[in-house]
């Protein structure tokens, strides 16, 4: 069943165009490539889908329900969760909080229940903590529970984003440069976790990425954008041998190259 | 249809004013996205300046004997009281804003408060809070034309302005300076990298636009007869206003802005009730905010995620 | 037993709050008696404005025209219902009680409501364009109440009693009223929605995706914070004889805003320490009468140079207190 559907997405800002007739599927329990050279679209595609752009024209379905022009919180609640590309985790707050914030659907008292620390809000920073911790104990992170997430190191940032987001109970998880910064060990075990998310979790995920070892793989299908345009798709094995994509990064086509 | 014509002509000289102030502000606040809320003041210490020159160059004894004040004297008092405004513009750029130049969004924003309050206050005690009877630099000669009123107070104010802004708009198309200038208000960080010397073009901007005001705080003082410490506040925000309204960080923009505020403050003395004048450019404030925030010359930024 | 125990605290605090009242009246001046009772006004503004300003980093400028609107209705409908509720439960202490929390309720009602008309539309904007809007609004409130006839314009609101309003506020209610705000605040502070807004200030985008309603919490804290300034505005008007729209100017609102940024932006303890700093100061310097405007301007532009977090930043004097006493730890991160 296909869980995200992008249908000729266009996205231009003032004179340039970021986004030109995108279009792809991903199906559910996939995990899901989207790379190019920089500057290619990739992390505008994945603001369009969140709600953080609007689309000039096309769709984007998710669960079969058009999203496009949604706000960025609705659709969170709908079930797409993301990192960013430079982590955006909220600094003075703890490692717990973190997460916690992000358990908007497990929070049912109100205002007022805060106010008066009435038994339903006891309640329910009992099941936010309870979930939370459950996450970042997934994550490794329960040690840090307690620490101010700004004064984290970089790779426990980037997981502690990955737990805010999984907060959220989601279907369709958006890793955005999961791996910048990591050397190869740190890279295998990231392959492991987007696995453990999608074998264990039930994940769909949708993945940018530079790092190409990652890319390989750990994904069902890639999609190659450049200048904003698809430029190919298909398998590992298919893109890493396309002439496109070969020219896209490389700058020429292979025959053509000089020694 | 006298009355009307009367209310555009008061209105576009109170315009001019208010639009010599605003460019100041848009000024600075295109390189530093900053509103230096202290540039009323030093439109009131422009103002005072040229009181204070008028009276040190001997303008009550020509009031006295019923001579006019001679015109290169005026002129005088004019550059005099622009320079001591750019001084003070620069002065008040390097203690106050350059240490919170890097700083939050809000801490400059206090600290320009800061520094609004400190000059109200001091020039209350310096100056007297007292209204000052503002000297006769130019000896106002009324004459009627359709009907309508003008004095030549009026068409000074035109006159002034219009050649202060042509002014302008020379040194930011043509000169180094306003290149500079213009380069800091699209990036000021690339300009650093590209080896221009940021802290002289934002002491140039501050020195223009305080000169700029002063020369306003004189028309004003002309045109209004009295003066006092607290005259910055009001027509300060007005002119923020105007600046907002004609985009901020435009040039153009806050001369359109100038006269549209002065034009809706007079129409609505006029037409409304006099009570309501000040109320009219906070409404606009409002309405320019929440229907176009980057004003009507200005551009839309795209914030990048 | 939960709530047994609840209401027996509350008593409890309000019953040393009368305590002190006692030692108060009959050992201070009035003179100091007027300083305690603005500093505890001052509280409840530093300690609401700190919700929006602070703790969800929406800056606000313009809060006195909150404070013009809880004082106004408050003296207003005081006046009006003092009629009634005498003639039903009499001249006593019970009967003034009652009108005049029913008034300042009514006025915090019609603050937070101003607050919601003001909030819903400016919310949409960030940082200094926020900021003069509200400048504007407080304006334009002002502005209103100046003009307004049924209401004394610019002379004032003094009641149908020529001695003026009646003179409800004392220590007991001013400080009361602290109790309960200071912790309605602190216990919604420390909540999912207070994350909820720390979130929104820290990174409003990343907060947005996180499922946070950003804008309905925004406009939420802001009807609390104005609701809470019109409280102060009620205590205010009926410790003078009259409602002035000069007492709410633009410099009211720069008074609210030293206050918290003086204590921390984002304390709540940082604010209440503000707000005492603020009216004790101001009266200190009362005696360079002249120069104490000067001062205080000087006083702000020093703050933000040289330290522009205030005395406690955003931590409350608990959390600091508690890392002073733990021994540091070495930092060992690869």
């Amino acid at each position: 069943m296909t869980l995200l559907e992008l249908l000729k997405v266009e996205k231009t800002f003032g004179g340039l165009r970021a986004v030109h007739d995108v279009s792809f599927a991903v199906e559910k329990g996939a995990i899901f490539g989207l790379i190019g050279p920089n500057g290619a679209g990739k992390t505008t595609l994945f603001n369009l889908i969140t709600g953080v752009y609007q689309p000039d024209r096309g769709a984007i379905m998710f669960a079969g329900k058009d999203i496009a022009g949604s706000r960025p919180a609705t659709i969170a609640a709908l079930g797409v969760a993301r990192t960013f590309q430079n982590i955006r985790i909220f600094r003075a707050m703890t490692v717990e909080e973190n997460v916690m914030v992000a358990g908007h659907h497990l929070h049912t008292a109100s205002i007022v229940d805060a106010m008066l620390r009435s038994r339903r809000y006891e309640n329910d920073e009992r099941a936010l903590s309870k979930r939370a911790g459950e996450l970042l104990q997934i994550l490794g992170l329960a040690d840090l529970a307690r620490e101010t997430a700004g004064s984290l190191p970089y790779g426990s940032q980037r997981r502690l984003e990955i737990a805010r987001a999984l907060m959220l109970s989601p279907q369709l998880l958006l890793l955005d440069e999961p791996a910048a910064g990591m050397n190869s060990q740190e890279a295998r075990t990231l392959n492991e976790q987007i696995r453990f998310l999608r074998d264990q979790l039930g994940l769909t995920v949708v993945l940018v990425e530079h790092n190409m070892a990652v890319v390989m793989s750990v994904c069902d299908t890639i999609h190659v954008v450049d200048h904003g345009e698809t430029i190919a798709e298909g398998t590992a094995a298919e893109v890493k041998v396309h002439p496109k994509v070969l020219a896209a990064y490389l700058g020429e086509e292979p025959k053509q190259a000089e020694i | 249809m006298t009355q009307f014509l009367q209310q555009i002509i008061n209105g576009l000289s109170l315009g001019s004013i208010y639009a010599l102030i605003a460019l100041g502000y848009t000024m600075v606040y295109g390189i530093l996205k900053l509103i230096n809320f202290a540039h009323g003041e030093v439109f009131m210490v422009g103002a005072y300046t040229g009181l204070y020159a008028a009276s040190a160059l001997g303008i009550d004894a020509f009031e006295a004997s019923g001579r006019s004040f001679p015109l290169y004297l005026a002129l005088l008092v004019l550059v005099v009281a622009m320079a001591a405004a750019a001084v003070l513009g620069v002065l008040i750029e390097f203690l106050a804003y350059r240490p919170v130049r890097n700083a939050p969004r809000l801490t400059p924003l206090i600290t320009a408060i800061g520094v609004s309050l400190f000059l109200q206050n001091a020039g209350m005690l310096v100056f007297s809070p007292n209204p000052q009877r503002y000297p006769a630099i130019l000896r106002e000669v009324r004459f009627e034309v359709l009907g309508v009123i003008v004095t030549n107070i009026k068409l000074t104010i035109f006159g002034v302005a219009l050649a202060l802004m042509l002014g302008l708009h020379l040194l930011v198309q043509k000169t180094w300076t306003g290149r500079a200038m213009r380069a800091l208000s699209f990036n000021i960080d690339a300009a650093k990298l590209m080896g221009i010397d940021t802290n002289r073009v934002i002491r140039s901007t501050f020195a223009i636009g305080s000169g700029l005001a002063a020369a306003g705080g004189i028309l004003f003082g002309l045109d209004q007869i009295t003066i006092n410490p607290l005259m910055g506040v009001l027509t300060g925000l007005k002119a923020f206003v105007a600046a907002v309204l004609g985009g901020i960080g435009s040039i153009p923009g806050a001369v359109v802005g100038g006269l549209l505020i002065g034009l809706a403050e007079q129409l609505t003395a006029g037409y409304l009730s006099p009570a309501y004048r000040d109320a009219i450019t906070f409404l606009i404030l409002i309405g320019i905010l929440l229907l176009k925030p980057e004003g009507l010359l200005g551009v839309v930024r795209v914030e990048k995620v | 037993m939960r709530l047994a125990l609840r209401l027996v605290a509350t008593l409890g605090v309000l019953l040393a709050i009368y305590g002190l009242q006692f030692g108060l009246e009959h050992g201070l001046n009035d003179y100091v008696q007027r300083i305690v009772l603005l500093a505890g006004i001052n509280i409840i503004l530093a300690v609401g404005l700190n919700l929006i300003n602070g703790t969800t980093g929406q800056f606000s400028i313009g809060h006195a025209g909150f404070m013009a609107v809880g004082a106004y209705s408050a003296a207003y409908v005081g006046v009006r219902i003092a009629g009634p509720l005498h003639g039903v439960l009499g001249q006593g202490v019970l009967a003034n009680a009652v009108i005049f929390n029913a008034a300042l309720l009514v006025g915090a009602l019609f603050a937070g409501i101003s607050g919601l008309v003001v909030g819903m539309p400016s919310l949409r904007l960030r940082g200094d364009y926020l900021a003069v809007v509200t400048l504007g609004f407080g304006e334009i409130i002002r502005i209103l109440f100046n003009n307004a006839t049924f209401l004394g314009a610019a002379t004032g609101y003094f009641g149908d009693d020529p001695s003026g309003l009646p003179a409800y506020t004392n220590f007991f209610w001013v400080y009361a009223w602290v109790a309960v705000i200071v912790v309605l605040i602190h216990n919604l502070t420390f909540s999912q929605t207070g994350r909820s807004l720390i979130a929104i200030r820290e990174d409003e985008i990343a907060a947005e995706a996180m499922a946070t309603p950003t804008t309905r919490l925004k406009v939420t804290a802001f009807a609390i914070s104005a609701a809470t300034a019109g409280i102060a505005g009620g205590l205010f008007a009926h410790m003078q004889a009259g409602v002035r729209p000069e007492d709410f100017r633009f410099e009211k609102s720069i008074d609210m805003v030293v206050m918290i940024i003086v204590g921390g932006l984002g304390s709540i303890s940082g604010a209440i320490f503000g707000g005492i700093f603020l009216a004790v100061s101001l009266e200190l310097m009362r005696d360079l009468q002249q120069y104490r405007l000067v001062l205080y301007a000087l006083l702000l532009i020093v703050i933000m140079i040289v330290r522009p977090q205030g005395l406690l930043g955003t931590r409350e004097l608990h959390h600091v207190l508690r890392r002073r006493a733990k021994p540091a730890r070495p930092s060992g991160d690869a």
